[in-house]
């Protein structure tokens, strides 16, 4: 067993109203950069619909992530080590700037200067690529909402894969649309094929955390990861001519805040948290030969923290007790191997990702409402499953390689936990049955309930600090030399030294981890007395 | 000027590389790239960035061979001399061709494709007339003296490559080369000199490594990374 911890997300779909404000925030934050015009480290997509870059899934054109060879080995999908080299000179299979969207700005500058005539002066779109006026054909959510359903919607690779194997499922007739919001950001894998393409050894797996990142000073620019990652989340700058991705604002995560994107995410749908793993386990895991496999064998790399023979090899591995206590709490590792409700985002890539989702209900219980039935009575709404406005087909394609069982297992667990609430709410006995036909306990379900619809802020994000796991190494670099008693008029006063005060190296201010996260408590907390407690 | 030419400039070229990729790998890794402008134009870049790379290849090893291998060594395993020049004749012209065919395809996508000449700098500029021109005239030279056995540069260019290498540069060899010649071999030392400020620095990264490697690497936090920094120079806070 070789443990490793990795920080995992899982956003709850159901809650997802689609406004982008984590697309936002994120590019804001991180790619509002000249080269990195057309980048989103997060992006929203409505579903069904191209995604992203257009048609990023349909891996027959891209050829990301891995596959099997003959003999039932992962190999890239784009081809091996010599296939690569051989290629370096111009990447056969890379995504134009145009697959994703031609970014541009606006003359804004002809709204002052224009000159005196009959007609208001207007700012047209001008390209940033090449600076010139352009028609405006495309952008990174096109087809957001239902703008682009009917137009675009066959054209989603997930789609035609639907119809191959469940014909009328997936209409398009405008009385009976179907969407979803399916936010993204790079799934930081346990198996990253990106970091496997990388040629330079520039992008690696962060060990202490699992976040996959970029050396920007070792990437040379061969583009190969653009064409490994099968979710298409690393981009190239176009203006440095290195590669970029999302880098789980690391330097947040370090110091124990959510990243920006679930920070600011309006309906508060997304979970960070701790995840442990067997790095032994995942080669094997993600070479099982039937794809449909691939979502359990991902559950059977995860560690129970709870284990004392885990904990024990987590120790000597050098996980913090920090760490461990983090992935008890772990909301991540609670939907994903407790309540089996989240899953992953297209396994077959092979890829083993680690952003999760809980695939959504909700149209469901309107559905029924309408057609006069109870919309929240556990029988109906388990009978209605399978005649889901957003077919299981689909979502099956999306999260599961194509297997409805663990789709239905997971949507019927969070109708029975509507039934079950519902009872507890109106004051009625529930029904000890809903719970039982999902597999769970009552007590579970109502778990579950607070997780889902309750969790407060440090129940969604369980973060230990990179710091406090570092804190000896941390107490040499961070203090200084000197006494702490030694300040101006201080008790300690220590003097200037020899060469006077301003001679010799600078000491920074000192801000301590511990200061930092009394500050944060206390600015955050609800009344007085929880700031003190810290 | 003998002097200065094939005595004196060989030594600057190799300084100016030497001291360039160390300057480039101390102060700019994070320039150190290809810069390449795929994602603009694809197709295009398909077929001429292969030819010329391959092509280039080709007259790289050719330019090793001639220079670096002596005629008795070729002479000792019975190649004679016209079948030599047959070979680096032949063998040359076609990669010369591939080459030249692929620079062109290059600066044509270059020119053509707004993004693309967009993307292009002053100093993209100043390196493509010097590459060019260092093939244009490696070809002109090899096929003009291309009749007969052709001009036999191993027994004078190469004889002088060898001996700057040992730091007693015999520049008489060099004064009966043709002009042609003579012009394409400074061009070429003008080419090595820039590559390390140019883009062209991009080939003393060729990953070799990645054959050798695991697939996924891991790296732990950099120790330095966390708590305070000592601020860089010309960053210093104000009133701190």
């Amino acid at each position: 067993m070789r443990p490793m911890a990795q920080i995992a997300m899982v956003m709850n779909l159901d809650k997802c109203i689609g406004c982008h404000t984590c697309s936002v925030t994120c590019k804001q934050a991180w790619t509002n950069r000249q080269g990195m015009e057309y980048v989103w480290f997060n992006n929203v997509e409505t579903r069904p619909g191209q995604g992203y870059p257009r048609r990023y899934e349909d891996q027959e054109k891209w050829r990301g992530g891995w596959e099997l060879n003959r003999r039932g080995a992962l190999k890239l999908k784009a081809g091996g080590r010599f296939k690569k080299l051989a290629g370096i000179f111009s990447n056969p299979r890379l995504p134009e700037i145009k697959d994703y969207y031609e970014p541009w700005t606006y003359d804004y500058k002809n709204l002052t200067d224009a000159p005196l005539g009959d007609d208001y002066p207007v700012a047209q779109p001008v390209s940033q690529l090449d600076g010139k006026p352009m028609k405006i054909e495309w952008s990174s959510n096109w087809d957001d909402n239902l703008a682009g359903a009917p137009a675009y919607g066959d054209l989603d690779p997930m789609v035609e894969r639907t119809r191959q194997q469940a014909a009328d499922k997936v209409k398009f007739e405008f009385e009976q649309t179907f969407m979803f919001y399916l936010p993204r950001i790079c799934e930081h894998c346990l198996n990253p094929s990106c970091v496997a393409s990388c040629p330079s050894g520039a992008m690696y797996k962060r060990a202490e955390d699992g976040i996959v990142l970029v050396d920007q000073d070792q990437c040379r620019g061969w583009r190969m990861c653009v064409t490994g990652c099968p979710y298409k989340k690393v981009y190239f700058n176009h203006r440095t001519g290195k590669a970029e991705k999302c880098t789980m604002c690391y330097p947040r995560l370090e110091v124990g805040l959510p990243t920006v994107c679930s920070e600011t995410c309006v309906g508060r749908l997304r979970y960070l948290g701790v995840v442990l793993y067997d790095a032994d386990k995942v080669t094997a895991a993600a070479s099982v030969k039937d794809e449909k496999d691939l979502y359990e064998a991902q559950l059977g790399v995860f560690l129970d923290p709870d284990d004392h023979a885990v904990q024990r090899a987590c120790e000597e591995a050098g996980i913090s007790y920090d760490w461990m206590e983090a992935a008890r709490r772990s909301p991540v590792r609670a939907l994903i191997s407790k309540y089996r409700v989240a899953l992953p985002l297209h396994p077959e890539y092979r890829t083993m990702p680690m952003v999760w989702y809980i695939p959504p209900l909700s149209p469901v219980v309107d559905a029924l409402s309408e057609t006069g039935h109870d919309g929240e009575d556990a029988g109906n709404l388990f009978g209605a499953i399978d005649t889901l406005r957003i077919p299981l087909e689909y979502l099956a394609e999306v999260f599961t390689a194509g297997d409805t069982g663990p789709v239905r297992a997971s949507l019927e667990k969070l109708a029975a936990m509507r039934a079950h609430m519902r009872a507890l709410n109106l004051g009625e006995e529930p029904d000890a049955d809903v719970a039982s036909a999902v597999g769970m306990q009552p007590s579970e379900i109502e778990e579950m309930y607070r997780l889902l619809a309750i969790a407060k802020y440090e129940d969604r994000y369980v973060i230990p600090t990179a710091a406090v796991g570092d804190a000896r190494r941390l107490e040499e670099s961070a203090l200084p030399d000197n006494c702490s008693l030694d300040y101006e008029d201080g008790p300690g006063m220590g003097g200037d030294g020899p060469f006077g005060q301003d001679s010799g190296r600078r000491q920074l201010p000192l801000v301590s981890v511990e200061n930092f996260h009394a500050l944060r408590k206390r600015q955050t907390a609800r009344t007085a007395d929880d700031a003190e407690e810290v | 000027m003998t002097t200065l030419l094939w005595g004196v400039l060989p030594y600057v070229t190799v300084a100016l590389l030497v001291a360039g990729l160390i300057w480039r790998y101390r102060y700019d890794k994070y320039g150190w790239t290809t810069r390449s402008s795929q994602i603009y134009e694809s197709k295009l870049l398909n077929i001429a960035s292969n030819a010329f790379h391959y092509g280039i290849l080709f007259v790289l090893a050719g330019h090793l061979v001639g220079l670096f291998i002596p005629m008795s060594w070729t002479d000792s395993i019975g190649v004679s001399e016209h079948t030599y020049h047959l070979f680096s004749l032949y063998g040359g012209t076609a990669a010369g061709v591939l080459t030249v065919f692929g620079i062109a395809l290059l600066i044509y996508r270059r020119r053509t494709k707004a993004p693309v000449f967009r993307a292009t700098t002053v100093n993209d500029k100043l390196m493509y007339v010097v590459l060019l021109g260092a093939i244009v005239m490696g070809m002109v030279a090899k096929l003009t003296h291309a009749s007969g056995d052709g001009y036999n540069y191993r027994e004078s260019i190469a004889p002088w490559a060898r001996s700057l290498f040992r730091l007693q540069p015999d520049t008489d060899l060099m004064e009966g080369v043709p002009v042609l010649y003579q012009v394409h071999a400074v061009i070429g030392m003008a080419l090595i000199a820039l590559v390390p400020y140019t883009r062209l620095v991009h080939m003393f990264s060729a990953p070799v490594q990645y054959l050798f490697r695991p697939y996924v690497v891991y790296r732990s936090r950099d120790p330095e990374q966390l708590g305070p920094r000592p601020e860089r120079r010309g960053w210093e806070k104000t009133g701190a």
